[in-house]
């Protein structure tokens, strides 16, 4: 397969768009709802594990867009040296 | 309970102005973690008080967003082949212990001398360890690209030639980034410095990557990816010692994460295509510069302790702006290159794959 029918596979758009969306609706949520999480979040003790917790699923789900944005947008990593050593 | 109530009371209100600034420091900083597996943290703690955040909120929101960007940055590289696994946990929960050493002698030393002391304890730690470790690094650098022998293998130290040899019955370990067993009791004092370097100056991969290099063996690219996986290790450790204290800022932490990511994946992305002396290339210029940074702050915190003559509050200012500007500048051109090696590293290979695909057409 020459490298041209290989820059022609399928791009991800799909999984953009749904991540992108969730993506975005975690923020807005984060983003509108401010002054409760500032409240339960800062509460210490056994309430570490929200903000933990939060970071994962934004990590997770922001990540997996982040990811698909630039594949989609053709930037991807060198097809010659997938592999150190 | 008060310190926490008083945290919360102290968690800033965020306007658009505010959200933009984290996002982009937040995805500069990303990129070149991305790339050299640490950095972004000198500027946005500092960024971040400039915005009216308390010094230990914004050590602590920081801390939550380095620990699910560093998570990303080392899939997303583990991908490449470049992570070493078990190097980094092993090393990330000797800098877990360093970590908190770390901060119980910033502690002391704030308890004895105040704010002002423990500041240029911060800066003087950030001058002589940045001047030692990056010059070393730049200068290894420059006699790479000097000898033109850049796209050869790295060749390894004498020093990690040595700890490669050394056996310890009972504390070898297989590490497949460096092909060879070392014993822990190597791994243990290297970690416990990185750790203790991010408690001081929040940026552990600047003693973490080069002895990882130039102490075991490890080739650069996977020495900058496998920091990620002890940036993990170390900042989910230290998030949550911080947010059981309620220091953790949420929304600031999610807002610069929301930059990082996109920041961290391009960052990674360009490994692929760069030599690997520019992984030391980057990194020097950077600690270097951040030298000249914090040096300047050094005669602002002697005065303030009485050491020297006061200084005017213009002369105070004027430092510590300069001393912010250069730090911005040090991320900035560390991006710049980055960005400008990920370039040059695409168009070559699309015109050798247009090539190729001429040469077959002929054919």
């Amino acid at each position: 397969m020459s490298g041209y029918e290989q820059r022609k596979k399928k791009k991800p758009v799909g999984m953009l768009v749904l991540t992108g969306i969730v993506s975005i609706g975690l923020y807005v949520a984060l983003l509108a709802n401010q002054d409760l999480l500032n409240t339960n979040f800062a509460k210490g003790g056994m309430f570490a594990f929200l903000p933990i917790i939060t970071a994962f699923i934004f990590s997770f789900v922001h990540g997996t867009f982040t990811g698909h944005f630039w594949t989609v947008l053709g930037v991807e990593a060198s097809k010659k040296k997938k592999e150190v050593k | 309970m008060h310190d926490i109530a008083q945290a919360a009371s102290n968690f800033i209100n965020l306007d658009a102005a505010n959200l933009i600034y984290l996002f982009l420091v937040g995805f500069v900083g990303g990129l070149v973690s991305g790339f050299i597996g640490s950095g972004g943290a000198f500027v946005l703690t500092p960024g971040m008080m400039s915005m009216g955040v308390p010094g230990l909120v914004a050590v602590a929101s920081n801390m939550c967003h380095k620990f699910p960007k560093a998570l990303v940055g080392a899939m997303k590289r583990a991908k490449y082949g470049q992570v070493d696994v078990k190097l980094g946990i092993i090393l990330g929960i000797s800098a877990e212990a360093g970590v908190l050493y770390g901060a119980h002698i910033q502690e002391n030393i704030k308890k004895s001398f105040g704010d002002a002391g423990s500041n240029l304890y911060v800066s003087v730690a950030f001058v002589v360890i940045l001047a030692v470790v990056g010059i070393f690094v730049l200068r290894d650098a420059w006699k790479t690209y000097k000898s033109g022998n850049m796209h050869e293998e790295e060749k390894i130290t004498r020093l990690a030639k040595w700890v490669q040899s050394v056996n310890i019955p009972g504390t070898m370990v297989y590490f497949k980034s460096l092909n060879a067993r070392i014993s822990v009791l190597f791994t243990i004092p290297l970690g416990f410095a990185t750790g203790m370097l991010a408690a001081t100056i929040a940026v552990g991969g600047f003693v973490g990557v080069p002895s990882m290099i130039y102490v075991l063996g490890a080739p650069s690219l996977m020495a900058s990816a496998t920091e990620l996986v002890i940036a993990f290790v170390m900042g989910l450790g230290g998030s949550f010692k911080y947010a059981m204290h309620g220091l953790v800022d949420i929304r600031l932490a999610m807002v610069i994460l929301g930059g990082s990511l996109f920041g961290i994946q391009l960052g990674a992305i360009g490994t692929t295509y760069v030599k690997p002396f520019m992984i030391k290339v980057v990194m020097g210029l950077i600690m270097v510069i951040v030298l000249f940074s914090r040096g300047l702050m050094v005669p602002v915190y002697l005065s303030q302790l009485g050491l020297i003559e006061t200084l005017g509050e213009g002369t105070v200012k004027a430092l510590k702006t300069t001393s912010f500007a250069i730090m911005i500048f040090a991320l900035a051109l560390g991006a710049f290159i980055v960005l400008r090696a990920m370039w040059q590293g695409r168009r070559a290979e699309r015109l050798q794959q247009a090539g190729e695909a001429l040469s077959h057409g002929e054919i």
